[in-house]
């Protein structure tokens, strides 16, 4: 599962930070039929967590209502330098990861 | 006199040329609208942020590509940085001086492979082949679009014009019916495009997935309820030769965003 993230390379103490992430997933909703009629299996990523130095700053639920390819965008306040680490976990239990680091001055 | 004669005939012939060449071109250079024109504004944010825009996952995956090997060589091999495609998709489809025959960008990586890198050729659709046609053609963003269709193409273009033009299926429409007469008029809920195919390979959000300007082909001949020729077909090729020099001068935006 391919992914790209997206934040600052370097902050100062106490800013806010834009973070955003796109994954590469199909996000099967459950409701479709193949060529030859059968139901396609349900499978979306269903939990989506970023940890920020170790400590969880953002998780969301998604479920059959977010397209493919799920982009998910959110802000957090730069405190220290350090990981930022997304873990994500689909119904097939297949699981992604990938990390960035941010330097914080001051 | 002689010499004014002479100047009245060669204004008489420029104008018969101009008159012919704006016949032949059914929308004028100036009235040209990539598709993304008739895009609402949400969609087209997305396709002009690079970071959200999701073709650049396929796009990100090409770059990969591009320098793994494959066979006996890798892309970058050969061809070293991917900033030496720069133009190249521009120009496709176009004739291969080797063999005569019109090869677009998908045809002519397969042709490279199976001929210099000793590797199996891609499938049509495929993610890998979306994959480096996403990278390839991203490197003339934002270049005009371009073509030759002297010489050998010319019979490749006219066989593109006359399938344009061809009435087909329940419905009974070509393609001029719609992207030719009809643009800028809503069906149902959406703006009729002119159907350019200056954004393609893109990702379409009705797909949910990237796909290439012949899967975006077939889904038009679905839609009027005509029969769908196979992945690889000549007419197709041809098709896209025509649709590329009537859409001369539009600006390359791969990965697209369209509805």
């Amino acid at each position: 599962m391919a992914a790209r993230i997206q934040i600052p390379r370097e902050a100062r103490r106490g800013d806010v930070i834009e973070v955003r992430i796109l994954i590469q997933h199909p996000m099967e909703t459950g409701y479709r039929h193949d060529d030859v009629g059968h139901l396609i299996k349900r499978n979306v990523i269903n939990v989506l967590s970023c940890r920020y130095g170790g400590v969880e700053v953002f998780r969301a639920d998604l479920s059959s209502g977010i397209s493919a390819n799920p982009y998910v965008q959110f802000y957090t306040v730069a405190e220290a330098s350090g990981d930022l680490e997304f873990n994500w976990i689909d119904d097939e239990g297949q699981q992604g990861s990938e990390r960035q680091s941010i330097v914080v001055r001051g | 006199m002689k010499r004014a004669r002479a100047r009245l005939a060669l204004a008489a012939a420029a104008l018969v040329a101009g008159v012919a060449s704006a016949q032949e071109r059914p929308i004028p250079a100036a009235e040209l609208k990539s598709g993304s024109a008739f895009l609402g504004s949400d969609l087209r944010a997305l396709q002009n942020d690079d970071f959200a825009n999701p073709g650049m996952l396929w796009v990100e995956r090409g770059a990969k590509l591009w320098s793994e090997p494959a066979g006996k060589l890798s892309c970058a091999s050969s061809h070293k940085d991917a900033v030496s495609m720069r133009g190249v998709v521009a120009s496709y489809p176009k004739i291969d001086k080797t063999n005569g025959k019109l090869l677009n960008l998908d045809n002519r990586i397969n042709q490279c492979r199976s001929e210099r890198m000793g590797a199996e050729p891609l499938r049509y659709e495929s993610e890998e082949l979306l994959a480096l046609t996403a990278y390839i053609a991203r490197q003339s963003l934002r270049l005009p679009i371009k073509t030759s269709i002297d010489g050998a193409a010319r019979a490749h273009f006219e066989a593109g014009r006359a399938s344009y033009h061809l009435r087909r299926g329940q419905m009974n429409l070509s393609c001029a019916h719609c992207h030719d007469a009809q643009w800028g008029k809503r069906l149902l809920s959406e703006t009729i495009s002119q159907g350019h195919p200056n954004a393609y390979p893109a990702y379409r959000m009705e797909w949910q997935t990237m796909g290439s300007l012949e899967r975006r082909l077939r889904a038009c001949l679905s839609g009027i309820r005509a029969e769908m020729l196979p992945y690889g077909s000549q007419e197709y090729l041809d098709l896209e030769l025509f649709l590329v020099w009537r859409a001369q001068g539009l600006p390359i935006e791969t990965p697209g965003v369209r509805r």
